[in-house]
């Protein structure tokens, strides 16, 4: 009976709503931080924390086990005498590019065929994408039997097509290991590029090829200003992304040549694990893992560009 | 006759070019295989014909069972890929959500911050990362790799979802809000079941890079019962300049399997997380 009246007794809660806890919940802010809040904090602590510290590492001369001493930019200094330092450089740049290309046209032409109607689509789209998926490490050590210096079925095949009269050692020479690596390279890669410009692809309409064909133009023509114009960012924007991952590549090189012979296909990551890990100088390893910034900052900041005008 | 030439035709620009896409992507699985279950004096022979086996064996199988850590390390590495993948994707989905659905100060620096932490490649981490993972003595524990990975995962898990997250209309979220449903509610009870093919995909992915991961797992697994999969094979089965490619293939081969079935069984998933980056939907 007394249930009624107390109904209208209550305040109302028009002005001034009262600091409840589910209330300051609700606030689009402290939600929102709320949520963030645990990734972030994971984020700073283990992404954001490393990187600064890896910067304070390479001012340092610093080795496993043992105090660091502050030595400025000594360390870039060292690397910037060393020849093997220069040669990682090119090898880098040369394992990038060269990779980057061959995957990029070898991609389009695998989504070019693929973009075609035919039975079984989907099945070779699922084939066709198995490298990449695949644990790196794993599909590597099955390419450095492939390549074997003795028992090599590459090796096999020329000499018995005739081709040549005595194998090579894939990974023993130093210009056929920076082939051998970027052949690897691109068997693994080449499917990320081709699944991803097929989904490209298939936002061209139609109609686009045909109104093209109906004024005359040519399979190359066609190509050339219907497909290329349509796929540009999808290409651009993989291109770019891959660039950036084959420069941080590590587990391909580490486990077909640990860089060798000679050095030929130390990249910088190899490198920075040699020093900063099999040799225990941290600083100096920290120092060559931080000269690829520069390259890869320049490119990360066209890619933000680019995605946010897109 | 017209169908011969439309037949050639075809042969010229989908079956030639299919067919050596299909075999040069697929023969190094095939070398594996029968790779591993060839008898040693056909591997070590440079006079039998190596294309095909000639008298099968599954010796390499049972050497690798039984006198390697393999199935210890196969244990290891679902174990922290399932981890990683469900921390990866739960602080994947925090991450993504406010940011994709919610104003708040401060959500720019945000975005930024996670499209970077996206794009630092590992090794210019790796270094500073050992020396933190040494002075909290994680060095040989499955949680220095289920600390790391999360690096790489939660980013790109967050980076992938925000799209999903975005193309879920505004009004059904208000709808909810309306009724009593409080910012949680609407969130796991509206969004995420919409966003199903999204989370399956950012899982599949996750589940996928984290299995690939080498280099965290190089640094910090130096013991041979806390290594995983692709660890142990490169480390353990490659000793000094003899190789066991019997062993080797099978190790491999076995331990690219999980990722094939899960693979397999979402395909389209993994071809949407794939392309949800690069394509606009």
């Amino acid at each position: 009976m007394a249930v009624g009246p107390a109904s209208i007794v209550r305040p109302a809660p028009v002005e001034g709503r009262p600091v409840t806890v589910r209330g300051l919940i609700e606030r689009e802010g402290v939600f929102s931080w709320l949520m963030l809040a645990p990734g972030v904090l994971f984020l700073l602590a283990f992404v954001a924390y490393p990187f600064f510290y890896g910067i304070f590492l390479s001012l340092e001369d610093r080795r496993v086990a043992s105090e660091g001493v502050f030595v400025g930019l000594a360390n870039f200094r060292v690397l910037a005498h060393d020849a093997v330092f220069w040669q990682v450089v090119r090898n880098t740049f040369m394992y990038v590019c060269v990779t980057t290309i061959l995957k990029l046209a070898g991609g389009l032409a695998m989504a070019l065929v693929i973009n075609q109607r035919f039975r079984g689509r989907n099945l070779a789209r699922a084939f066709l994408l198995l490298p990449f998926i695949v644990p790196t490490a794993l599909s590597t050590v099955a390419w450095m039997w492939i390549l074997d210096p003795t028992f090599s079925v590459v090796n096999w095949l020329l000499v018995h097509g005739g081709i040549i009269s005595s194998g090579y050692s894939w990974l023993g020479n130093a210009a056929l290991a920076m082939w051998s690596l970027i052949v690897v390279n691109t068997w693994r890669g080449m499917p990320f590029y081709g699944i991803t410009l097929l989904a490209g692809l298939q936002t061209i309409s139609p109609d686009l090829y045909e109104a093209a064909a109906i004024d005359g133009a040519t399979t190359t023509q066609r190509f050339l200003y219907v497909t290329l114009p349509v796929i540009k960012p999808v290409l651009i924007i993989v291109t770019m992304f891959s660039v950036i991952f084959t420069f941080g590549d590590f587990q391909l090189i580490y486990a077909l040549t640990h860089g060798g012979p000679a050095n030929a296909t130390h990249v910088f990551s190899t490198l920075a694990f040699d020093i900063g890990m099999s040799a225990g100088q941290l600083g100096m390893g920290a120092a060559v893992a931080l000269s690829i910034l520069p390259a890869l900052a320049a490119l990360i900041v066209i890619l933000t560009i680019y995605l946010r005008r897109e | 006759m017209v169908g011969g030439r439309d037949f050639l035709s075809r042969a010229r620009r989908l079956y030639i070019p299919l067919a050596v896409f299909v075999v040069l992507g697929l023969f190094p699985f095939y070398w594996m295989l029968i790779t591993s279950i060839k008898p040693n004096r056909e591997l070590y022979s440079q006079k039998i014909m190596p294309l095909v086996v000639h008298q099968p064996t599954l010796k390499h199988y049972i050497d690798l069972l039984t006198e390697t850590n393999f199935l210890t390390w196969t244990y290891n590495t679902m174990l922290v890929a399932v981890v990683t993948t469900v921390i990866s994707v739960v602080l994947g989905t925090m991450i993504a959500y406010p940011l994709a659905r919610l104003r708040f100060p401060g959500a720019a620096v945000v975005a930024i911050g996670v499209a970077a932490t996206y794009l630092v490649p590992q090794p210019l981490l790796f270094i500073p990362m050992a020396d933190i993972i040494n002075r909290l003595e994680l060095g040989n524990t499955l949680t220095a790799v289920m600390l790391t990975y999360p690096t790489l995962l939660i980013p790109f898990s967050a980076w992938l979802l925000m799209g999903y997250f975005k193309s879920v209309p505004r009004e059904l979220e208000e709808a909810a809000r309306i009724d009593g449903a409080s910012r949680w509610q609407a969130m796991t009870r509206i969004v995420l079941p919409l966003c199903t093919p999204g989370l399956l995909s950012a899982g599949i992915f996750a589940f996928t890079l984290a299995q690939n991961e080498f280099l965290y797992a190089l640094i910090f697994l130096a013991k041979s019962e806390v290594r995983t999969v692709p660890i142990g094979v490169v480390t353990e089965l490659i000793r000094g300049d003899v190789f066991y490619w019997g062993q080797l293939m099978a190790g491999a081969l076995l331990g690219s399997i999980p990722v094939a079935i899960i693979y397999s069984f979402f395909v389209d998933y993994y071809v949407a997380g794939l392309t949800a980056g690069a394509v606009k939907n």
